[in-house]
């Protein structure tokens, strides 16, 4: 049975080959390539692997984080209110979100009326869910010409890149592929909105480059606060670049400088109390930016929740058809010598 | 078709007076139940039927998917969100879609490695073969403007790399690359008039491949498939019939990579695609990195591997039409790798050399990259024009079994008719 073996160990081989020499690229980031990006730590997540489903009072949270803080400059408008009553979903009754769109400050739209004018009229569950401006143009004019993106399908849009070695690479990807890894999205969402820091401070040597100094300082040298910094080719000295203004720094964000302004932190949002008057999860900045993460991710993929409960159900399927053909086949083919 | 009788005898009055006027059921009997298939094939031989199912699956999930897509500019990318929030089973049908495209492309790749790994672009087989390249090329320009419909960030800007390669046609004549591009474009940019034509084609072209598998599956019938030994079948006991031999191990093999499919479908639904894909097409922000599909990656890195703009792109499309010439290229007589132990090396080669391709291509245009994407550029080319050519002259085979019967029955302790010294495997040599 050599030959069997071998032209079976020919096909998986072939299969892996191929495997590999697309699967790993499908990790790509929209912001930065050669400036060098930032590694994303990974978190856990409720969702993530083949058994996450969301955890409905964590989406709760999350559209709490949304509407207190983030709503402030960003819409949602790929969503509709009837969506947040929804299976799957943070599933809020149906009367509190109609009142809730019913008194959102941003307006629907409508008309022309019978006099032939547009005008405003408050949401229905029906209405999409619009962040304060009514386009681009207007947000940048309010927002010192930055743009704060509609969130709809932010978690599905970022992505961060393999940052490992070449030869680590195909098993990094194996890794994922066998333990279904999709949450890079989240997981630079939360390092996004927790990697407000302090600049990097550096100092040069006397070749020019810039190296990092912690808190205790420069030790009488010159202390440089760098966003990020560009290596000099050629015996040229690095290239510090500095926070520019009206900007803010942030570790996550490819480059160091977002116009985002560290909006969240440890106390935002007043999460429901217990019976004893504590609140039930941590008024934390770490807590906010999970369950609004968590949010953004069921935004993004409202049905994740039927998806996977359904993905099991076909994988056992075709698993225990995938062996009633292959004992099928070995009794007809015991027919004959093989 | 081939030669072989089909053993079809109508058992009713109705079957007999449709078969003396269109003799179908016939036709069907002789090329898929009774049609001679060699005993010894393994289950690479099961990606034809694979890749039957997922030209089939493509274009029914395609079909319902043209249903709610709106194929303009100002609406593609929201129909296809809307096909994943709202249409009933949109969350599914989207994936399997998108999916399906990059698993066809799989199963394409191993179809085409086993060909080459196993000789069967022959003699007899060299027109299977060509047809068989023409169904890769259409396959490559189905999934290119696939790939530009949702609209987003990453489909515009591949559009707008890849058409613009005509542009390099310029440098030959004057304005010519430039009246191509705007053509293809229907405009002097890309656009939504663009999109509107690729969605057209995309619509048309499968069934251009159906064409082509009928009349690639015609050209295995006439020839019959090649095997793992290389050789004819001389003898009726070096075949099965398809049904039920071939059916039942063709079964197994599509399940079980029906399997790997449900697991990016269910689970990872995005990971063979871009994150860059959820943002919508914008012409005024070019992402930083734009990298195509992977099953083009090989091709992408050989494009950018050559220094000039217009040499890049004739060896981006050599690298895909010099597998129609591999008939001629290859000098040897003997049809399997099995037996090749030279060229059983090159090929194994030739895959890394693929693999590596594929993974430069994902790889930003800079140093070391573009290095080493032109030394695997050389190896993909001189696997066709060095190793294809002298091997076949240079090489000693081993010796092949006498039939394909004894290949098989020499392994398994049956067979007692055959002489054990005559029966002993080529490959325990």
């Amino acid at each position: 049975m050599t030959f069997k073996t071998k032209a079976s160990t020919l096909a998986s081989a072939g299969l892996l080959a191929v495997l590999a020499a697309g699967f790993g690229t499908g990790v790509s980031r929209p912001a930065s390539a050669a400036s060098g990006a930032p590694e994303i730590a990974r978190q856990e997540w409720s969702f993530g692997g083949v058994l996450g489903q969301y955890d409905r009072a964590q989406l709760q949270r999350g559209f709490q984080v949304y509407k207190e803080v983030c709503s402030a400059c960003h819409g949602l408008s790929r969503l509709s209110w009837r969506n947040l009553v929804q299976k799957g979903g943070p599933e809020f009754p149906e009367e509190a979100v109609k009142a809730l769109a019913a008194e959102w400050p941003n307006q629907i739209t409508d008309g022309p009326n019978d006099a032939g004018e547009m005008f405003e009229r408050p949401a229905l569950l029906s209405d999409r869910i619009l962040g304060p401006y009514k386009n681009e143009n207007a947000a940048r004019a309010a927002q010192n010409g930055a743009y704060p993106v509609d969130l709809s399908l932010i978690a599905k849009a970022r992505n961060p890149e393999y940052l490992g070695s070449v030869f680590g690479h195909p098993t990094h990807m194996l890794g994922d592929i066998f333990s279904a890894y999709q949450e890079g999205g989240p997981n630079y969402l939360y390092a996004l909105l927790t990697g407000y820091k302090d600049v990097p401070s550096y100092v040069r040597d006397e070749k020019g480059h810039l190296t990092p100094v912690g808190p205790e300082g420069g030790g009488g040298q010159e202390v440089l606060a760098c966003t990020s910094i560009t290596r000099g080719e050629d015996g040229k000295p690095d290239q510090c670049i500095e926070l520019a203004e009206g900007m803010n720094y942030n570790a996550a964000f490819p480059g160091g400088q977002i116009a985002m302004p560290p909006i969240l932190g440890d106390g935002s949002v007043q999460y429901p109390k217990g019976p004893d008057g504590k609140p039930l999860v941590p008024e934390t900045l770490d807590q906010h930016a999970r369950d609004v993460t968590a949010f953004l991710e069921w935004a993004a993929d409202p049905h994740l929740n039927e998806r996977k409960a359904t993905g099991w159900q076909a994988l056992l399927f075709l698993l225990v058809t995938t062996v009633l053909l292959y004992l099928g086949k070995k009794r007809i083919w015991s027919r004959i010598d093989h | 078709m081939s030669a072989h009788e089909s053993n079809y005898t109508p058992t009713t009055r109705a079957g007999k007076w449709f078969d003396e006027r269109l003799p179908v059921m016939r036709l069907m009997q002789g090329q898929f139940i009774d049609f001679p298939t060699p005993r010894n094939l393994n289950y690479a031989w099961t990606f034809g039927g694979i890749l039957t199912f997922f030209l089939v699956a493509q274009i029914l999930t395609g079909i319902v998917l043209a249903m709610h897509y709106q194929p303009s500019g100002a609406e593609a990318f929201n129909s296809v969100d809307h096909i994943r929030r709202d249409v009933n089973f949109g969350w599914l049908l989207q994936p399997m879609h998108a999916v399906g495209a990059s698993m066809f492309f799989v199963a394409v790749y191993i179809h085409t490695f086993r060909g080459l790994y196993y000789g069967s672009y022959k003699a007899p087989r060299e027109v299977l073969w060509i047809l068989g390249v023409f169904i890769l090329l259409a396959m490559m320009a189905t999934a290119f403007m696939g790939y530009a419909l949702p609209w987003g960030q990453m489909s515009f800007w591949g559009v707008t790399v890849i058409t613009n390669l005509f542009s390099a046609l310029d440098s030959i004549w004057s304005g010519l690359g430039t009246a191509i591009t705007e053509w293809l474009w229907g405009g002097y940019a890309v656009s939504g008039v663009t999109l509107t034509r690729f969605f057209s084609l995309h619509y048309l072209l499968p069934f251009v491949i159906f064409g082509l598998v009928m009349l690639h599956v015609w050209a295995l019938h006439v020839t019959g498939q090649n095997n793992p030994t290389g050789l004819d079948i001389k003898s009726k006991s070096d075949s099965v019939p398809m049904y039920p031999y071939a059916v039942a191990k063709d079964a197994v093999g599509l399940f079980a990579f029906l399997l790997v499919f449900a697991w990016f479908i269910f689970f990872m639904p995005d990971y063979l695609g871009h994150a860059d894909n959820y943002t919508p097409a914008n012409p005024l922000v070019t992402p930083p990195h734009i990298v195509p599909e992977w099953y083009f990656l090989p091709f992408y890195a050989i494009l950018r591997a050559i220094p000039s703009k217009l040499g890049g792109v004739v060896a981006m499309f050599a690298a895909v039409l010099i597998l129609l010439f591999v008939p001629w290229l290859d000098t040897s007589r003997v049809r399997s790798a099995k037996y090749r132990p030279l060229y059983k090396i090159a090929f194994w080669l030739f895959v890394f050399t693929c693999v590596a391709l594929g993974w430069l291509g994902s790889k930003p245009a800079e140093q070391p990259y573009v290095f080493w994407a032109q030394f695997f550029t050389f190896m993909y080319f001189a696997f066709f024009l060095l190793a294809l050519p002298i091997l076949g002259l240079i090489e000693t085979p081993r010796p092949l079994p006498r039939s394909i019967t004894e290949s098989v029955l020499g392994k398994s302790g049956g067979g007692t008719t055959i002489p054990a010294g005559a029966a002993a495997a080529p490959e325990k040599r």
